[in-house]
């Protein structure tokens, strides 16, 4: 928790940190090269782009009508104002006037009812798809007017909406190319090597503080970490082992901060089969295992422990680190009344990327102490989709989920750890069609309480959001929710 | 062949598509997108109609062009490994004879066991050695990566290049150092090198005339199983320093199970290394007559 303060108090003095810079002498021409591990695929996010492709575009080349701040606020950015009706059915928005596309093309109503669609049909791969079902219609009241319909309540739409990029309806195809509305235009893409922007001429907002960004993609951690040591790059996006962190910490020429992440390393169980449908055993099996002492096995002083599955930026967390916390001795009572005396053995799917092997074999250790036997079986990212996800084969798996807000996912029995629990199933669905928001937290801290105590699967600590940069370069967002980077506060003083 | 090996790797192109939170109609779209809800036989069939038409297809995961792509990064690749050679075989003949004449001098002892060091080293040491000692600490060269522009801007590109280069052509010369070596000895033993000294040509000049045109043969088919071994172990190198070749590319879809990638790549880089194997066989039959017409060999 007390790397988390830190973050946000920072994060609060970024904030007031561009124009502060601007005084001492930033060079408003001076070009950020970000050195990041998350190429995007392709170029559009409802393609199976990518993390990569939030973390360069959005905000930055694309804008929506909301806006999710680097501090967790939901922002209006196309939208000037909104009215919602009183059944709470019918969003009514008016949209910033004068604003063009990177093509030349003014910003209609049309486009907005287009780029919604697009997230919503058939073929999108869009990650928040599902979150906009309850969307029945679309439409263009006049140039500037758009009215959406809802078949119930969603309380959180424009927080939803954040994540619909407002493309030109007349561009063609956005998988290499890009007509938004941002404050960068996309200037070139080398596939396996880097994404150029450049500030855009016409933009209707403020114009970005720096003369134009270039992300710098690598494949391997090392070889990122060089670039920033050797100057070849000017900020690491995230930081994604401790070891490297010590070159940087201990040295006057690189600022590190800590932000609040939203990636969670859980193991999951399989709810739906023994001995995991049994309350008992997961609770027995969160017991056994030491998260303090595995964060700090694996991120030295960084890192944040959780007590369930939700991180302290969304708005219905409550501390639950003291559920089903360490206590070995009541873990093999526990494994004796649910009928484990002598423990039992599955097989935990490890995925073969950092830090899930290292984690499985804390957990065999931890676990082998209260007669459980855990066979460790490593497999691809790829293959964790298709084995796991698609076909729910599995007994237990690791996995690091990064979304923001993604209690929901408890709320669907048909999900991969298939988690079913009617009450928090109710608790989920009924939170989103909430009359307020404090209705809507308030269900949500509900559903977070119940699945912490039955122990629906075992939340093992909250990943830091590390950002390393060059000490003369200030402005960048440190919390990066949702992979966002916001590039046009970053400056840079010679 | 290639077909059927990619198909028994576990996992499903379409899951580089979706992420957590994907519904089922999205994992199915995704399938159908790639084409991986046919069957296996029709899979196959679509395959192998495409190859006939030449057609590499398009990547289910960026979705551009399989050939485009390819071809972008040869021209990384290709000077990558061309020059790599070159300096290898600049290093590794003059050390290789020089190793082989001198052998009973201590410094030709000291070349053909520093050369057996070289081989005993990983390629990916020796970057990371490199890298550590020229970018980081002395900062002479860059760490990695390519210039965005290319070779736009050659003069950044031959920097970015350098330390890569470097790194293929010291385990490269090593190997290569070796067959020199053992060619030139099999030639000092010789029985025609023999004659020459005794018909009064000094030493230099016999092994000069004599000497090299028959050592040749050997080491240039060996020079062409180097090159086309360099070609395809740019993948390790590439990774190390974050170039965006053609190594990096297969990778990358290998990973993704991007079929179309995967199969585009591997056919390009066949293609290349049986051309390499033909003007390696080329240049055997211009160095050695004897090669080029088997029967007057056989009448000899």
């Amino acid at each position: 928790m007390t790397h988390l303060f830190k973050g946000l108090t920072l994060a609060a003095a970024l904030v007031l940190v561009p124009g502060a810079a601007v005084a001492q002498g930033a060079d408003p021409d001076a070009v950020i090269r970000i050195g990041s591990l998350y190429e995007p695929q392709n170029l559009d996010n409802t393609a199976g782009a990518g993390q990569g492709i939030n973390e360069a575009f959005n905000g930055n080349v694309y804008e929506a009508l909301f806006q999710l701040q680097d501090e967790g606020e939901v922002t209006e950015q196309l939208v000037t104002d909104y009215e919602i009706s009183e059944d709470g059915l019918t969003y009514t928005f008016s949209l910033q006037p004068d604003v063009t596309f990177h093509s030349g093309d003014p910003l209609t109503a049309e486009d907005v009812v287009y780029s919604i669609e697009r997230v919503t049909a058939e073929t999108s791969q869009s990650s928040r798809k599902s979150s906009l079902a309850t969307i029945e219609s679309v439409e263009a009241i006049d140039e500037l007017t758009v009215e959406v319909t809802l078949s119930e309540r969603s309380i959180s739409l424009p927080y939803n909406l954040s994540y619909v990029w407002i493309v030109n309806d007349a561009a063609v195809d956005i998988t290499a190319s890009e007509d938004g509305t941002g404050p960068y235009r996309l200037d070139d893409w080398r596939r396996g090597s880097s994404l150029s922007l450049v500030p855009y001429e016409n933009y209707w907002g403020e114009a970005p503080s720096n003369g134009g960004v270039v992300f710098n993609y690598f494949t391997e951690a090392t070889a990122l970490n060089n670039a920033l040591l050797t100057g070849a790059v000017d900020i690491i996006t995230s930081v994604q082992s401790p070891d490297s962190l010590a070159q940087f910490a201990d040295n006057p020429s690189f600022t590190v901060t800590e932000g609040a992440s939203t990636t969670k390393e859980l193991m999951a169980y399989n709810d739906r089969i023994e001995p995991f449908n049994n309350v008992k055993v997961r609770q027995a099996i969160a017991r056994a295992i030491n998260d303090e002492q595995l964060l700090e096995a694996i991120w030295g002083d960084y890192g944040t422990l959780i007590g369930s599955f939700v991180p302290p930026t969304d708005p219905w967390y409550v501390d639950l680190t003291d559920v089903n916390a360490y206590d070995p001795e009541s873990a093999r009572e526990l494994l004796a009344e649910a009928g484990y005396p002598d423990g039992f053995s599955f097989t935990l799917d490890t995925p073969n990327y950092d830090p899930h092997p290292i984690v499985a074999q804390f957990i065999q250790n931890e676990l082998a102490e209260v007669g459980i036997d855990v066979e460790i079986n490593i497999i691809t990212a790829n293959e964790w989709y298709t084995k796991i996800y698609q076909a729910q084969d599995f007994e237990a798996t690791l996995q690091e989920h990064v979304n923001h807000r993604d209690i929901v996912f408890y709320g669907n029995p048909d999900f991969y750890w298939g988690y079913d629990n009617p009450e928090v199933i109710e608790l989920i669905a009924s939170a989103e069609s909430s009359a307020t928001v404090e209705e809507r937290n308030e269900k949500l801290r509900q559903a977070n309480i119940i699945i912490a105590e039955e122990a629906a699967s075992d939340w093992l600590y909250l990943y830091p959001q590390i950002v390393v940069s060059a000490a003369n370069v200030t402005g960048y967002p440190i919390n990066g929710l949702n992979s966002q980077f916001y590039a046009y506060d970053i400056v840079k003083t010679n | 062949m290639l077909f059927i090996l990619l198909r028994l790797l576990p996992g499903d192109p379409a899951s580089s598509l979706i992420s957590v939170g994907a519904d089922p109609e999205q994992i199915a779209a995704a399938r159908r997108q790639v084409g991986s809800d046919l069957p296996l036989f029709e899979q196959f069939i679509h395959f192998l109609s495409s190859l006939v038409r030449l057609d590499l297809g398009t990547s289910f995961v960026s979705r551009a062009p399989v050939l485009e792509e390819v071809l972008t990064r040869l021209t990384l690749t290709i000077p990558l490994t061309l020059l790599s050679f070159a300096l290898a075989i600049a290093v590794a003949v003059p050390l290789g004879i020089v190793a082989a004449v001198k052998a009973d001098k201590w410094y030709g002892a000291a070349i053909s066991v520093v050369s057996q060091l070289g081989i005993a080293i990983p390629v990916f040491w020796v970057g990371i050695l490199l890298v550590t000692l020229f970018a980081v600490n002395l900062r002479l060269l860059p760490s990695g990566g390519f210039p965005p522009q290319g070779w736009g801007d050659p003069v950044a590109a031959l920097r970015a290049l350098t330390l890569p280069i470097a790194t293929i052509a010291i385990v490269m010369a090593a190997s290569l150092l070796r067959y020199v070596r053992s060619a030139t000895l099999d030639v000092l033993g010789s029985d025609y090198l023999r004659t020459a000294r005794a018909l009064g040509a000094g030493f230099s000049e016999s092994l000069v005339r004599h000497g090299i045109r028959n050592g040749a043969v050997p080491v240039v088919s060996i020079l062409g199983i180097e090159l086309a071994t360099a070609l395809l172990g740019a993948v390790v190198i590439e990774r190390v320093f974050a170039l965006p070749g053609l190594g990096s590319m297969l990778l990358l879809a290998i990973e993704q199970r991007d079929y179309p990638n995967v199969q585009g790549v591997l056919f390009i880089s066949t293609l290349l290394v049986l051309l390499i194997g033909f003007f390696a066989d080329l240049a055997q039959r211009f160095i050695d007559p004897r090669l080029r017409d088997p029967h007057g060999s056989v009448q000899k």
